[in-house]
């Protein structure tokens, strides 16, 4: 579906992306990590027809800069930093629908089911909303219409837990009939979302793997925490996990979602020594 | 035509919320509301008198005012909005090129023309009102001027926006621009050239291709139409294009010039980087 074929880009004389040849099918959900400056903002920059390039880059065999209005129409976009727009949410979302063809109440709803109240910020200037509701706001635009390709560039880094739940719930429901690139410089992040993962360095394509597919997405895991003393800092991190103290800081108990699991892991490895024991429990779907 | 016009739109009111278009829309109502206020429809210079006095003073800090004005404005919103990530996202959208270049310009031609052309009407409702004389062709024919102005420095505006990698260069050449098209505006400084035996139309050629110095001279022509504070220079001017072709010549070339480097300045955003 998506084909870069000896793809190359060039700043001054800074080569950025280096010959880089991918295919990406229908369904499969990619993440594409490496560190800053490894090429994957350019790589997407290319994808959405914004650079001109050496080599090509097609969606369905069409060039996304000659055929701009009809393949950006596919293609939902969440980019790493909200832009400052000055517009209002109403207009954002406006605007955005009349472009994409699709009804505004759709990105509305969506909005909503990430926890954004569109009605109390309808007014205000997109640009003065918190990190988090520009972040839901921007999801909900490429997810309300019929993106048969999601392009998104760290896009659940500003979600509270409850947000990225739901953020995960969507990206399920859109599983089959849609390709997902997922950016990231931390594959803890998008690990679980995944089911290939590209890696580039220095504008190449350094790895190239299919990973298991095993976590389901809308998937919840039940965990319960048991620590040797209660500790602040644990417990902070813990309750911004949505996790209750079910005895003096000692044994904790919450929920997870499957794609988060690596990314809870990892959180709670910065404690090991004071883990004194763990289980993770998936709920039967 | 849509996409032209919802980005035409977004434009416009992205610019309703810009501090700088509050400035602007103030310092073009407060300019006609001094005027008033200092009693200019009542004084006399050159023998005009009541409104056509308020209008040719109007014009004359228009010229003065508005160029800079939309030129570093443009500059700032357009290559400012590319550098701060605006365009990546916005660009994203199934938008054509074409439509998002041509709708921003037309957006920000309504936004910058009409409080210039409000003031105006302003200026004409309370002549009205205070049962002071309007002189229709007149103002019809500065309307089109001002619109004509505004077009102009409009489109050089998004050609140095095209061009310019970022915000500060595109404000330097934004100002380098203005700055150089002020230094070739004074015909007594084409004495000079004449003095070193370049032909006078030569000299007047040069002169007239400066945007400013046309409109100056076209404002001058209505109260002046034999053009006698320029000097020999009208000589060449009158014999060239005549009073009435003056005129039109005011009008065509300035619009000619702005649509020109939009056309130029859309070729060069549409062939390269977007963001």
């Amino acid at each position: 579906m998506i084909r870069f074929r000896k793809l190359s880009k060039t700043f001054k004389r800074a080569r950025v992306l280096d010959d880089i040849d991918l295919e990406i099918g229908l369904g499969e959900r990619i993440a594409l990590i490496g560190s800053n400056g490894a090429g994957k903002t350019t790589l997407i920059r290319c994808l959405l027809g914004e650079y001109v390039h050496d080599g090509e880059v097609t969606i369905d065999g069409r060039d996304p800069r000659r055929e701009r209005t009809a393949l950006l129409g596919l293609i939902g976009f969440v980019p790493q930093l909200p832009p400052p727009l000055k517009m209002s949410v109403q207009r954002l979302i406006d605007f955005s629908a009349a472009l994409c063809g699709t009804d505004p109440a759709r990105i509305v709803a969506i909005a909503e089911r990430l926890g954004l109240d569109v009605a109390s910020v309808a007014e205000r200037q997109f640009v003065r909303l918190s990190g988090g509701m520009k972040q839901k706001l921007l999801i909900a635009i490429a997810l309300g219409r019929d993106a048969k390709v999601l392009v998104m560039d760290e896009p659940a880094a500003n979600l509270d837990p409850d947000a990225r739940k739901i953020f995960f719930d969507l990206l399920a429901e859109r599983q089959h009939d849609a390709t997902m690139l997922i950016s990231s410089h931390r594959l803890d992040e998008v690990s679980a979302l995944v089911n290939r993962v590209v890696e580039l360095d220095m504008g190449k394509v350094v790895l190239d793997d299919r990973v298991a597919d095993d976590v389901s997405l809308s998937g919840m895991l039940t965990c319960r925490v048991t620590v040797k003393r209660a500790e602040p800092a644990l417990a902070q991190a813990l309750t911004h996990w949505r996790f209750e103290d079910r005895g003096d800081g000692i044994e904790w108990e919450g929920r997870i979602p499957g794609p988060d699991r690596l990314r809870f892991v990892g959180m709670l490895s910065r404690y090991v020594a004071l883990i004194d024991h763990v289980s993770l429990t998936e709920q039967p779907a | 035509m849509n996409q032209l016009w919802l980005t035409a739109k977004l434009d416009i009111s992205e610019t309703l919320r810009a501090r700088w278009f509050h400035i602007y829309t103030l310092v073009f109502g407060g300019v006609v509301a001094l005027l008033f206020v200092f009693g200019l429809t009542e004084s006399r210079v050159l023998g005009f008198i009541g409104l056509s006095r308020l209008l040719v003073t109007y014009i004359q800090l228009t010229m003065a005012i508005l160029p800079i004005f939309v030129l570093i404005t443009t500059v700032r919103s357009v290559a400012g909005d590319r550098e701060a990530g605006v365009f990546e996202y916005l660009l994203s959208l199934p938008v054509s090129l074409g439509a998002w270049f041509w709708g921003k310009l037309v957006g920000r031609y309504i936004a910058i023309f009409a409080p210039v052309f409000l003031a105006m009407v302003g200026a004409v409702v309370a002549a009205v009102v205070k049962g002071i004389e309007v002189p229709w062709g007149m103002f019809g024919y500065y309307t089109a001027l001002l619109a004509t102005m505004a077009l102009c420095f409009l489109g050089m505006g998004m050609l140095i926006s095209a061009l310019a990698r970022s915000t500060d260069m595109a404000q330097g050449a934004a100002f380098m621009l203005w700055l150089t098209l002020l230094l070739f505006l004074d015909l007594i400084l084409l004495g000079l050239i004449i003095q070193e035996r370049v032909t006078p139309e030569v000299a007047v050629g040069i002169a007239l291709a400066n945007p400013l110095q046309v409109f100056r001279t076209a404002a001058l022509a209505l109260f002046d139409p034999q053009l006698i504070v320029l000097g020999p220079s009208a000589y060449v001017i009158l014999d060239t294009f005549g009073v009435a072709g003056y005129k039109v010549f005011a009008l065509a070339y300035p619009a000619a010039l702005g649509l020109l480097s939009a056309v130029a300045g859309y070729q060069v955003f549409r062939r390269g980087d977007l963001p």
